[in-house]
């Protein structure tokens, strides 16, 4: 069955429709890319479906379970993670606790048990600290763990902003560019990542990305949008080959 | 990780220890009359202080909004409490179980103006929010001036317009005089009672901090949208931290009250300058450090009465009439240049340039 599956979508800003009739199916375990031109509507496909934006058509499911209109963090608690164009971490806190933040939801206790510190305290936040470490461990950032997020090197910052996603234990992970201003190394060391995660944390993976030999590397479907309109969609050889797609990167 | 708990546990504990040493060194020498009496009058306020500054730091530093209304949660404390405890001075004799019952009820009302006027005002961030907490300050400390309450055998009177209309019966007895407020209130603070309060409100607050709770305030302080993509109810914790911050405040304002024979809401104790002076308490300790919280507001004022003694010494001279009249001149232009040598690209050039430069990753 599918992760998620998008009908109908669109929304309008004023007078432009930013996307319009959207729709997009992803099976458990794909890596699916989402790519076209700049303005085309993918980071606003982003914002629909972690309920930044809510439709003004369409319908979203989510493992079988509607999500259309529910706000972010009810959204969140279903299962979709996202990171974001422009890093956005927690950047007083340390590498750890912004990983900690991301289980905020999973591992809880009352205000008073945490002024207290009693039993349920201490039991979740060692649960929490062994498992941010492992997920730290996985993107070799435990080094760093007790360093401030904002004192990070650009690229592990990306990594950090995965890993915090991936702490909300989503069924779904939304990446927003994450090769954006990363150099060829790095973004083949991205890629490696990339696959890693959806290996070993059997995730279902949706990303935008410009750069061509990420998208073509390690994605198995795509979706090209242009001005809001789906171009193209399905496996990634035969989409990129399609003439509408190369002139709408390329030009006539 | 062990190591991370076992550290700022350590740095607690420095904190709770600079409380505990000042108080040890203090208390003896007030107890034998070694201290000048405008000192030993400034251990009791000391307390107060530093608990509305750690308490102020709660939602400029942890929270990140910026509110100059806090003299008002403070009044709302004094208040209560001060209403309380006169109230009961006749059945309630023991001043302990007096003193504990009026914080309970003074920190709790406060909370509840906390929640009342947090739900509108957090909506707004920034430079707006700092304008309407100042107003809700001066609404509450002018609403105050208003309220007249009586009681006599019939019971409690209530009224907004002056005492006579009260309609008190015989042997009936006026608590709140409006502008001429609460008088004749049992002086139950004392500096041992202040001292632990302190300590009360660092645990809390030093606690809260650092546990989940904690955690998703600083999370929103940092990056709302992100926080909100996790999955943290930005509203709840925005709350939260207001409503904690706003019930110490009034807990400062029960001792503040205690430690008066009469209650007056003056602009002068919980007006905005009040407001302003506790948010130079915590800017000149740090924004977000809470142990910058507790020092500054006692060295200020130990460096303050140094030099009004020596001004004092050298007779009436227009200097001291000066620093008396404008304490708050005085007051902003320290607090334009602490933000001026922090900020500012130049000056923290030079500072690194002068001092080396520090490790980033050791503060928060």
């Amino acid at each position: 069955m599918a992760i998620l599956e998008v009908k109908n979508l669109g929304i309008s800003f004023g007078g432009l429709r930013a996307v319009n009739e959207f729709n997009l199916t992803i099976e458990k375990g794909e890596l699916y890319g989402l790519i076209g031109p700049n303005g085309a509507g993918k980071t606003t496909v982003f914002n629909l479906l972690t309920g930044v934006y809510r439709p003004d058509s369409g319908v979203i499911f989510l493992d079988g379970k509607d999500i259309t209109g529910k706000r972010t963090i009810d959204i969140s608690k279903e299962g979709i993670a996202r990171t974001f164009q422009n890093i956005r971490l927690f950047g007083k806190l340390s590498v750890l606790d912004n990983v900690k933040a991301g289980m905020h939801n999973h591992h809880t206790y009352s205000a008073v048990a945490g002024i207290l510190h009693t039993g349920s305290w201490r039991r979740a936040e060692r649960e929490m600290d062994e498992k941010a470490m492992q997920l730290l461990k996985v993107f070799e950032l435990d080094q760093e763990a007790e360093h401030l997020a904002s004192n990070l090197p650009y690229g592990k910052q990306r990594k950090l902003e995965i890993a915090r996603a991936l702490a909300t234990d989503p069924k779904l992970l939304l990446l927003d560019e994450p090769a954006a201003g990363m150099n060829p190394q790095e973004t083949q060391a991205l890629m490696d990542m990339i696959r890693l995660v959806r290996d070993q944390f059997d995730m279902t993976i949706l990303l935008i990305e410009h750069d061509m030999k990420l998208v073509s590397g390690i994605c198995e479907e795509l979706t090209v949008l242009n001005f809001g309109e789906v171009l193209a969609q399905g496996e990634t050889s035969t989409v990129l080959a399609e003439p509408q797609v190369i002139t709408a990167y390329l030009g006539e | 990780m062990k190591k991370t708990i076992s550290r700022t546990a350590r740095q607690n504990a420095i904190t709770y220890g600079i409380v505990l040493a000042f108080f040890a060194v203090m208390q003896p020498l007030a107890m034998t009359g070694k201290l000048s009496s405008s000192l030993s009058g400034l251990l009791i306020p000391f307390c107060y202080y530093v608990v509305l500054a750690v308490s102020l730091n709660l939602t400029v530093g942890i929270l990140g909004e910026l509110s100059l209304g806090h003299a008002g949660f403070m009044c709302v404390g004094a208040f209560a409490s001060a209403f309380f405890s006169k109230c009961v001075q006749g059945t309630i004799t023991n001043s302990l179980v007096r003193f504990l019952l009026a914080l309970l009820i003074g920190s709790a009302f406060a909370a509840l103006f906390g929640i009342l006027i947090g739900i509108p005002v957090l909506r707004l961030r920034g430079d707006y929010l700092a304008i309407v907490t100042l107003a809700f300050g001066e609404i509450i400390k002018n609403l105050v001036n208003v309220l007249f309450i009586g009681r006599d055998s019939e019971g409690i009177h209530f009224s907004m317009k002056d005492s006579l209309s009260l309609h008190l019966g015989e042997g009936g007895e006026v608590l709140v005089n409006g502008p001429q407020g609460i008088s004749g209130i049992s002086r139950d603070s004392t500096f041992i009672l202040g001292t632990i309060l302190v300590l009360l409100t660092l645990f809390i607050v030093l606690r809260l901090i650092q546990s989940r709770d904690g955690r998703a305030i600083m999370a929103i302080r940092d990056n709302r949208i992100a926080a909100e993509s996790i999955g943290i109810n930005i509203t709840k914790y925005k709350l939260m931290a207001f409503t904690v911050s706003a019930a110490l405040a009034g807990a400062g304002g029960v001792l503040y009250a205690h430690n008066l024979a009469t209650l007056t809401a003056t602009s002068k104790n919980f007006g905005y300058n009040m407001s302003i002076m506790i948010l130079v308490y915590v800017v000149m300790g740090g924004i977000g450090n809470i142990r910058g919280s507790v020092i500054a507001p006692v060295v200020l004022n130990l460096v303050l009465d140094y030099f009004l003694r020596k001004f004092q010494l050298m007779g009436d001279s227009p200097v001291l009439q000066f620093l008396s009249d404008n304490r708050m001149l005085i007051y902003a232009i320290v607090l334009i240049l602490i933000m001026v040598m922090t900020w500012s690209p130049k000056m923290v050039e030079k500072r690194n340039a002068l001092f080396g430069r520090r490790k980033e990753s050791k503060e928060g």
